[in-house]
C-alpha cells in the first residue's frame, strides 16, 4: 500500500505495523464488517416481517394458523438458535436442491438420498456447478440472511404478539363501538399503537442479533471471526513477507471492542428512539414526559 | 449390534468412557441418540456450574452496582458492560487464546485452554453479568416500605440485607433468573464450536449432532434429537427453578405472586 512497504524487511516498530496492517488479507479481514453490517441491514427488517407474519398467525382466528404461530414462536425458548442456524442452513439447500430437481428432472429414477449421499441431477444444483465463485458465495450469504430471518423472526414473533396484546383492551373496544372491522381494528389501532410496547423487546432483539454476528462464521460466511483466526494464526517467514508469532488474541480483541462499541452505540440510539415513541403515549413514561412539559407548553 | 450395546459403547464416550472410535458408517437411530445424549452430559455439566457459581458473583455485582463507593460502582459496570455488550462467541474465542498464551508463561493456566475449565471460566463470568444485571434491576425495585419495616423492628446492616433485602430482590428477580438460565443452558452448545478444541472427540450434544449431519449429510434426524434433548432439559430446568419461585414466594397471597412467563419479553 505504501511505498515504504516493498521490502518489510527492514521495517520495524510502527513502520511495520502500517504496513503489516495494509495488506491484501487485511482490507478483505476489513471489508468483512461490511459483511456483518450487511447482514444486519438485510436481517433486522425480514426478520421483522417474519415476526409480523408470526404474530399475526398466532392471533389468527384460523386453528391450524394459530398452531402454526404458536408452534413458530415456541421454539424461542426450547431449543439453542444455534441448532437452527445448523440445521436451517443445510435444510435449505437441500430443499432448494430437492424442490428443482423435482421440477427440472422429472424423469430421473434413483433416490435423492442413497445412503450418506444427497444426489440431485447436475441441473439441479444450486448454484450451478459452473457458476462463477462471487454466485457461490451470494448464493451462502443468502442461504444465511434466509436463516437468520427464520431464527430471529421467532424472537420477532414472540415481542410483537405481546406488544399486540398490550395495546389496551379500551382503545380496541372504541373502535369495534365506531363499528371498525376487526381488520380496520388491526390496521387503525392495534398496529400503530403496538410499537412502544414492542420497542423495549425489539431493541434488545436487536442487541441480540448484533451479538449473533459472529455465528455467520459457523454458516460458512468468510466473515470477521474467519479473517481474524486466519490473519492471527502464527505466519513463519517462508509464506508471507510478515512472520509473526499467534496473534489470535489480539484479534479477537479488536472484535470485541468493536462489537462493544457497536452495542454501545445502538444502546444510545434506542434510548433516544424511546423517548420519542413515548411522547403522547398512554404509558407511564409518556405520562412522565407530557407532565415534565407542561410548564414549558402555553396554558390553556 | 443391538441398541444395549450401542448404550454400553456409547453412552458415556464424551467423557472419554468406552468406545474409542465413533461409529463410522451405517448410523443407526439408536447411535445417534446414545451419542448426543452422552454429549449432553457436557452441556449440563458447564450449565449448572456456571449458573451456581454466577449466582453468587451475580449478587456481588448487583450490590457493586447499587453501592455509594465509586471504585465498586463503576468496576462492576464495567463488567456488566463487558460481558453483555460482547458477543459471548468472541468472547470464546478471546478466552481460548488468551489463556493460550497465558500458558506458556505461566503453566498454572495449562488446565485453562481446555473446554472443560476455560470455557466454563468464560460462561461463569457471562452468566454473572447478565444475572447481574437482573438482580440489580430486581434490588431497585425492592419495597422501600419492606426495608422500612426492617429497620422498624431493629434489624440493620447485614442482617437486615440477609432477612429482607436479598430475599426480596431474588423473589422479584427471580422470573427474569429462569429465563437467563434456560439462555445459558442454550449457550453451552457455542464451546465446542468456538476456540476450545474437543479432545478426543469429546464433545458436547450438538458436537455430536454436527457431527452425524456432516457424516450422513441429513440434518433431518440428529438435530430433532438435539432439539428434543433441549426441550426436556428445558422442561426440567422450569420445573425446579419453579419449586425456587415457591419457596420465595410462599408468604405471599396466591394472587400476589410473579409467575414465570411463558414467553417473555427480555432475551439474553
Amino acid at each position: 500500500m505504501f511505498d515504504f512497504c516493498s521490502d518489510p524487511a527492514t521495517l520495524d516498530g510502527i513502520a511495520w505495523l502500517a504496513c503489516y496492517l495494509t495488506t491484501g488479507k487485511h482490507m478483505a479481514f476489513y471489508g468483512a464488517f461490511g459483511t456483518v453490517l450487511l447482514l444486519l441491514a438485510i436481517t433486522a427488517p425480514t426478520a421483522l416481517a417474519f415476526g409480523f407474519g408470526g404474530a399475526m398467525a398466532a392471533r389468527s382466528r384460523v386453528s391450524p394458523l394459530r398452531w402454526l404461530g404458536k408452534t413458530y414462536i415456541a421454539i424461542v425458548r426450547g431449543i439453542p438458535d444455534i441448532v437452527f442456524f445448523l440445521f436451517f442452513v443445510i435444510a435449505l439447500d437441500q430443499g432448494i436442491e430437492y424442490l428443482r430437481h423435482q421440477v427440472l428432472c422429472p424423469d430421473w429414477d434413483q433416490p435423492v438420498r442413497q445412503g450418506s449421499d444427497f444426489v440431485v441431477c447436475a441441473a439441479a444444483k444450486m448454484p450451478l456447478g459452473n457458476a462463477p465463485q462471487w454466485v457461490h458465495e451470494s448464493y451462502g450469504f443468502a442461504l444465511a440472511v434466509l436463516t437468520f430471518a427464520i431464527v430471529f423472526g421467532a424472537f420477532a414473533a414472540n415481542v410483537l404478539y405481546g406488544a399486540m396484546r398490550a395495546v389496551p383492551r379500551a382503545q380496541v373496544e372504541t373502535a369495534e363501538a365506531y363499528g371498525m372491522s376487526p381488520r380496520q381494528t388491526f390496521r387503525r389501532i392495534t398496529v400503530p399503537q403496538m410499537w412502544i410496547y414492542a420497542l423495549p423487546g425489539l431493541g434488545n432483539l436487536w442487541m441480540i442479533l448484533i451479538k449473533a454476528t459472529p455465528l455467520l462464521f459457523l454458516l460458512g460466511v468468510e466473515d470477521v471471526v474467519y479473517w481474524a483466526r486466519d490473519l492471527g494464526s502464527a505466519k513463519t517467514p517462508r509464506f508471507t513477507d510478515y512472520p509473526h508469532p499467534d496473534w489470535r488474541m489480539w484479534y479477537f480483541l479488536a472484535l470485541l471492542v468493536f462489537y462493544l462499541l457497536f452495542t454501545r452505540l445502538s444502546e444510545l440510539v434506542l434510548t433516544r428512539v424511546t423517548r420519542r415513541l413515548s411522547r403522547g403515549q398512554a404509558t407511564a413514561g409518556g405520562e412522565a414526559m407530557r407532565r415534565a412539559d407542561l410548564p414549558a407548553g402555553p396554558v390553556a | 449390534m443391538s441398541c444395549w450395546q450401542t448404550v454400553q459403547d456409547y453412552a458415556l464416550r464424551s467423557l472419554g468412557i468406552g468406545e474409542r472410535l465413533l461409529p463410522r458408517s451405517d448410523f443407526t437411530l439408536c447411535d445417534q441418540i446414545v451419542l448426543i445424549g452422552s454429549g449432553m452430559i457436557w452441556n449440563v455439566y458447564f450449565g449448572v456450574l456456571a449458573l451456581l457459581a454466577g449466582f453468587c458473583l451475580a449478587t456481588l455485582l448487583a450490590l457493586g452496582k447499587a453501592a455509594s463507593n465509586p471504585l465498586a460502582r463503576k468496576s462492576a459496570e464495567w463488567f456488566v458492560f463487558l460481558f453483555r455488550g460482547s458477543p459471548l462467541f468472541i468472547q470464546f474465542f478471546f478466552g481460548y487464546f488468551l489463556f493460550l498464551s497465558l500458558k506458556q508463561q505461566v503453566p498454572l493456566f495449562e488446565p485453562f485452554a481446555a473446554a472443560s475449565v476455560g470455557a466454563l471460566v468464560v460462561l461463569f463470568l457471562n452468566t454473572s453479568a447478565y444475572s447481574g444485571e437482573i438482580f440489580h434491576g430486581a434490588l431497585m425495585s425492592v419495597p422501600k416500605s419492606d426495608t422500612e419495616a426492617a429497620a422498624a423492628y431493629g434489624l440493620t446492616g447485614w442482617r437486615r440485607f440477609r432477612r429482607i433485602t436479598w430475599p426480596t430482590m431474588l423473589r422479584l428477580a427471580w422470573p427474569a433468573y429462569i429465563n437467563e438460565a434456560i439462555f445459558l443452558f442454550h449457550a453451552t452448545t457455542l464451546v465446542f464450536l468456538s476456540g476450545f478444541p474437543a479432545a478426543q472427540q469429546r464433545g458436547d450434544g450438538l458436537y455430536y449432532a454436527q457431527y452425524f449431519a456432516d457424516k450422513t449429510f441429513n440434518p433431518f434426524v440428529p438435530y430433532p434429537i438435539l432439539a428434543g434433548y433441549f426441550i426436556l432439559l428445558t422442561l426440567c430446568i422450569i420445573g425446579l427453578m419453579g419449586l425456587v419461585n415457591r419457596r420465595l414466594n410462599r408468604h405471599l397471597p396466591q394472587a400476589a405472586e410473579r409467575r414465570p412467563r411463558m414467553f417473555p419479553q427480555m432475551l439474553r
